[in-house]
């Protein structure tokens, strides 16, 4: 025992420290399942509000779905949303404490099923929030069931047989649609299946959160991610099924970066 | 003293318009007030009412189901609030568009012709003050100096200076008042 | 003395929401009430004051606007009517069980669906039974004047951050299109963020300064010992609002053989009953529940061993009169008379009930 702590005390002291969890992050074990994407995004986000030094300004908003608890594990203030609300939850705190950072945080059933109205009119009156979305093209917490983002042919627990358009219509880029929106700052689309898509991540998401201290409109980040338990696949399987599936239907990209639309173009002129 | 009064035409007539200046006019006359509206899509060119209540005492229920003073602008305001006016009360109305006239022998009828006034005086928009200027020489609850504080107080700054056309307004509709029936006694 | 205005009851919810320092106000419009926000609108208090004004995509979306600056601990509210209220009613839910401060009101109109745009009471269980999922209260507030329309802003704010609990101030189609004489209170400044800081600091999400806890707003707790906890807690509030915060108003009581009970513009038509019905000779008096939650449950059970019957009157199908009901626990009489769909019913009407059911 004692040579085994030996060599891990010697492992372990901080001149050979490489790389450390921000402290942002808290020791508690998270309760996503081996190989989902939200750890890595989770992360990120405390890494960038840490580096930043914005911990003391920004307030998240945790959705209905698997991130429901995100708030236990970045150490800021957080709201915790109704299914599909966080953007107007978010809405309020950022037009009452326009000075702050707010970010919400949701999956694909939150933001493109149950929350499309709010998602829709944030972004188009180009609130000044970061908006993170968690594309897994399932639902993670009821248990497997078709998310708007799901595939054609796709099997979930209520698309047994696969997705079929003709009863349940087309899996939903809501990302593309929310690009055309004036109010949209800054639209990208990211993953987090390898280290170099993970650092591509954040730096979408360091971007995000420096546009909304710029005040030019709404900057949404969609992560495309992976949901092992909800596919059925092993952690290595379900990033190989993404890459595979996934990425043709979600092309991985900017899809605008110019800021809001200028609004000159759209007041009416005084007369 | 408490007053009760419907005032009921079509929209655009200026009927709620009237009915705040009322009301207003009853608040510099350290009155107690309320002024209640029709509502919804009646507010939209069809038809628009409003009840005021001028009183020396509290005001216990706002809603008027009956009426000391109906002023009617048009037919079917007429149709429906004849019939409410209370026994020796007082039904003032414009003759203007008005195919049915009154026939109650227990309220007092008169009549102003506001819509051809308002015309002659070169101003449609004059209507509703020269129908008011005519209930307040039928009923002088008002004094004059209290409606001109009242119409102050409720038309916009920019529009203090349409004062004086508004209370010549009211001065020709109290000259043009036409006595139609005094109420019968012991109806 | 503060300024004397006419005003109508929508506009004057805007006029003193303004004056008492809101922060902010978040609806959608719906007849009998949009005048709320476009009084708002005109206004402009962004410029003055400071205070947000948004019109939302819709109620749900106004209503969970309102939790997440509730959540940062500033005065914030809503206004609607009946069928946008009941699209409300998750958020509401929501708003109760994670404990947040705000004012909503309600200038009810008829139901059920879309019904009628006329006035109506029929929303009183839905705002003293809950309303929304799960075992909370809203203190109700109900306005039978223009003038209450003003105060009950500025009170409702207050018992709102008293409980941290939300306020309804249950109006109606009447008193909001009312214009009624109104003296408005002075001008007063919103709170400062050293103030929400000292008021609220210890739950808001105002961002966590390093050495202290983080602060999370949430109604979840998957640990059901710990909820039934929170549940706990949240009943012995009601309690307390039941203990401190009854009010109401009693007219010519003393003497009276029949009580009126009647709340809102119910009330006034009720005033109206009790004088023509005196000067008939019949001892009519009336109990105004101010708050409709907490019920004035106390004062009508007083007055159950004195009376020969009360008389519950209300424009719905009969929905207070259960809770009188249980007041007077069977020791009178205890009869309804009400009027439906956006009819509201005249004091004669009112009268001749009475004496039809005693």
């Amino acid at each position: 025992m004692s040579v085994l702590t030996d060599r891990i005390n010697e492992i372990i002291k901080p001149e050979n420290l490489v790389y450390a969890k921000s402290p942002l992050l808290n020791d508690d074990l998270m309760h996503y399942c081996p190989g989902c994407s939200h750890g890595v995004v989770h992360r990120l986000i405390a890494e960038v509000i840490e580096e930043m030094g914005i911990q003391e300004q920004t307030i998240g908003v945790s959705p209905v779905g698997c991130a429901v608890f995100a708030y236990n594990y970045i150490d800021i203030d957080w709201q915790e949303a109704a299914h599909g609300r966080a953007p107007a939850v978010a809405t309020g705190i950022k037009r009452v404490m326009p000075e702050k950072y707010v970010f919400s945080y949701q999956g694909d059933g939150d933001l493109a099923a149950i929350g499309t109205a709010e998602t829709f009119h944030a972004v188009n009156r180009g609130e000044n929030i970061v908006m993170i979305f968690i594309n897994n093209a399932i639902y993670g917490m009821t248990g497997g069931q078709m998310a708007p983002t799901t595939l054609v042919g796709q099997i979930t627990s209520t698309t047994p047989h696969g997705r079929d358009v003709d009863l349940n219509g087309y899996p939903l880029r809501i990302t593309e649609l929310l690009a055309q929106l004036p109010g949209a700052a800054y639209v990208t689309r990211q993953s987090v299946q390898t280290p170099g898509a993970v650092r591509k991540t954040k730096k979408a998401i360091r971007k995000a959160f420096e546009i909304q201290a710029k005040k030019i409109g709404t900057a949404f980040v969609e992560v495309v991610s992976t949901c092992s338990s909800g596919w059925k696949l092993s952690p290595v399987d379900s990033n190989k099924w993404m890459e595979e599936n996934m990425f043709p239907q979600y092309p991985l990209g900017d899809l605008k970066d110019t800021g809001r639309a200028d609004a000159e173009l759209y007041r009416i002129k005084a007369k | 003293m408490t007053e009760e009064i419907i005032i009921a035409g079509f929209g655009g007539q200026g009927v709620l318009s009237m009915g705040k200046i009322l009301a207003y006019s009853g608040v510099m006359q350290d009155q107690e007030v309320a002024w209640f509206p029709s509502y919804g899509p009646e507010m939209r060119g069809g038809t628009a009412n409003v009840t005021v209540i001028l009183s020396d005492e509290r005001i216990s229920s706002p809603i008027l189901h009956e009426f000391d003073t109906a002023i009617i602008l048009n037919q079917q305001s007429m149709t429906k609030f004849e019939s409410r006016v209370k026994p020796g009360g007082t039904l003032l109305y414009d003759p203007n568009g008005i195919l049915h006239h009154p026939t109650r022998k227990d309220i007092n009828i008169l009549k102003v012709e506001g819509s051809r006034l308002a015309v002659e005086m070169g101003n449609p928009l004059t209507f509703n003050m020269i129908v008011l200027g005519a209930f307040l020489k039928a009923k002088p609850v008002i004094k004059l100096e209290n409606v001109k504080k009242g119409l102050e107080k409720s038309l916009p700054e920019r529009h203090h200076k349409l004062i004086p056309l508004n209370l010549t307004a009211i001065e020709i509709g109290q000259e043009n008042l036409v006595v139609v029936q005094i109420a019968e006694a012991g109806c | 003395m503060g300024e004397l205005r006419l005003m109508k009851g929508n506009e004057v919810i805007a006029e003193a929401a303004i004056r008492c320092g809101c922060d902010g106000y978040f609806g959608y419009p719906i007849t009998p009430q949009s005048e709320v926000m476009e009084t708002l609108m005109t206004l402009r208090p962004w410029e003055s004051t400071g205070m947000v004004v948004l019109q939302a995509e819709s109620e749900i979306a106004s209503i969970h606007m309102v939790y997440g600056a509730a959540g940062a601990g500033k005065r914030v509210m809503t206004s609607s009517s009946s069928p946008g209220i009941s699209l409300m009613a998750e958020g509401i839910s929501y708003i109760a069980g994670a404990e947040l401060p705000c004012v909503i009101v309600n200038v009810q109109r008829g139901g059920p669906g879309l019904g009628t745009i006329q006035p109506s009471q029929a929303d009183y269980n839905q705002a003293t039974k809950g309303g929304g999922h799960g075992d909370y209260s809203l203190l109700v507030l109900a306005p039978a004047s223009v003038q209450e329309m003003h105060d009950f802003v500025i009170l409702g704010f207050e018992l709102a951050f008293k409980f941290r609990n939300p306020v309804m101030i249950l109006a109606d189609g009447v008193i909001g299109q009312l214009m009624e004489k109104v003296e408005l209170i002075d001008q007063r400044p919103r709170w400062t963020n050293e103030q929400i800081l000292e008021i609220s600091g210890e739950w808001a999400t105002l961002g966590k300064p390093s050495g202290r806890k983080k602060n999370i707003i949430t109604s979840l707790e998957l640990d059901s010992y710990m909820m039934e906890k929170n549940n706990l807690r949240l009943q012995s509030k009601y309690s307390q609002m039941k203990a401190e915060e009854v009010r109401y108003e009693a007219i010519a009581c003393e003497d009276a053989d029949y009580i009126l009970v009647a709340f809102g513009s119910a009330a006034r038509i009720c005033q109206k009953t009790v004088q023509i019905a005196r000067k008939k000779g019949v001892k009519v008096g009336l109990i105004r529940p101010i708050t409709l939650f907490p019920f004035p449950e106390k004062i009508i059970a007083e007055y159950a061993t004195k009376v020969k019957g009360f008389l519950s009157v209300e424009f719905n199908a009969g929905q207070m009169v259960n809770d009188i009901r249980l007041a007077v626990n069977g020791k009178t009489r205890v009869e309804y008379f009400g009027r439906m769909g956006g009819i509201v019913p005249t004091p004669d009407e009112v009268e001749t009930a009475l004496e039809q059911r005693f």
